[in-house]
């Protein structure tokens, strides 16, 4: 009798893992690259893009969300989005003074 | 038989899924108390830009990817020590274990000669070399040290737990249907990962 379910979704791959990995050092060598080029303005954006991007697949993959229950993912963005209200009525304060 | 009593008993003892639960909750506290830190870099970083910029070429580029792939690979490395443990390879999910510490503790020795590096060119936090700088490249700094030196605490606190669980699986607490507590550990320590993927383009990139 099998009770605990979880358990079982998971392939127990270690392929994928090592993939994640692979594209996350990849995206840190682009970043790097990137960031010695001039492109001016678009630096910093470029770089969180990338950082967001990387976080992302940490998320989804190493903290098994993608496997969770739809539960732990609704949780996750209900946090994000109030720390990104943080951001916007922070700068909307911040920038009209 | 007896498998009826046991399976009773795990399922009075045991909710993995609420356990794993509780670890993601503990995390969003510690994502407010990052994310605050991010919220005042950002006011600054807008306030300015220039000095910032300056301040960010002091950074040594190199060090800091090399650091950011050093704690990429730990995140590896405790990722498949769970996939190990899953598969019932105790001794692999060990020895897994202990390379993230391993690593762990080397991301820690780089900050440590980075950080040294910083003094002995007479910047730390109230120094007189930093003081004559301009106000924006003070905070630079010092939002520099305290956000990496909360972050370190977190990685020593990491290298704790894993510690404590490559005990547990020496011990076989930790088992190939029982690993919640590694799991919880894991996340853990990706959170420190995700944290120090936004510290690095903020402070090493932004030239």
């Amino acid at each position: 009798m099998e009770k605990h379910d979880y358990y079982h979704e998971h392939s127990h791959s270690y392929g994928i893992y090592i993939l994640v990995w692979l594209a996350l050092m990849a995206l840190t060598a682009i970043t790097v690259a990137v960031a010695g080029m001039d492109i001016g303005k678009f630096t910093v954006a470029t770089a969180l893009i990338i950082a967001s991007f990387k976080a992302y697949l940490v998320l989804t993959i190493f903290m098994h969300l993608r496997s969770e229950t739809k539960t732990f993912l609704i949780f996750v963005i209900v946090a994000l989005l109030f720390l990104g209200i943080s951001f916007v009525l922070l700068f909307s304060d911040y920038s009209f003074q | 038989m007896s498998t009826n009593e046991s399976t009773l008993v795990e399922h009075v003892h045991r909710d993995d899924v609420g356990s794993r639960m509780g670890m993601w909750l503990f995390l969003f506290t510690e994502l407010l108390l990052f994310g605050g830190m991010f919220l005042l870099y950002s006011v600054y970083k807008f306030q300015y830009p220039d000095e910032f910029f300056l301040a960010a070429k002091e950074l040594n580029t190199i060090m800091g990817a090399f650091n950011t792939a050093v704690l990429l690979t730990s995140s590896l490395t405790m990722a498949l020590s769970i996939v190990a443990i899953q598969r019932n390879q105790k001794v692999l999910s060990m020895l897994l274990q202990m390379v993230t510490i391993f690593l762990a503790l080397f991301f820690l020795v780089n900050k440590y000669f980075e950080w040294s590096a910083k003094f002995s060119h007479g910047i730390y936090p109230g120094s007189e070399e930093l003081l004559s700088k301009s106000s924006g490249e003070i905070l630079f700094f010092g939002l520099y040290y305290v956000m990496t030196g909360l972050h370190g605490i977190h990685v020593l606190v990491g290298i704790f737990l894993i510690a404590v669980m490559t005990r547990m699986t020496r011990m076989g607490k930790i088992t190939h249907d029982n690993y919640v507590r590694l799991e919880n550990t894991g996340l853990y320590w990706h959170l420190v990962d995700i944290i120090w993927i936004f510290l690095f383009p903020l402070f090493y990139l932004i030239t």
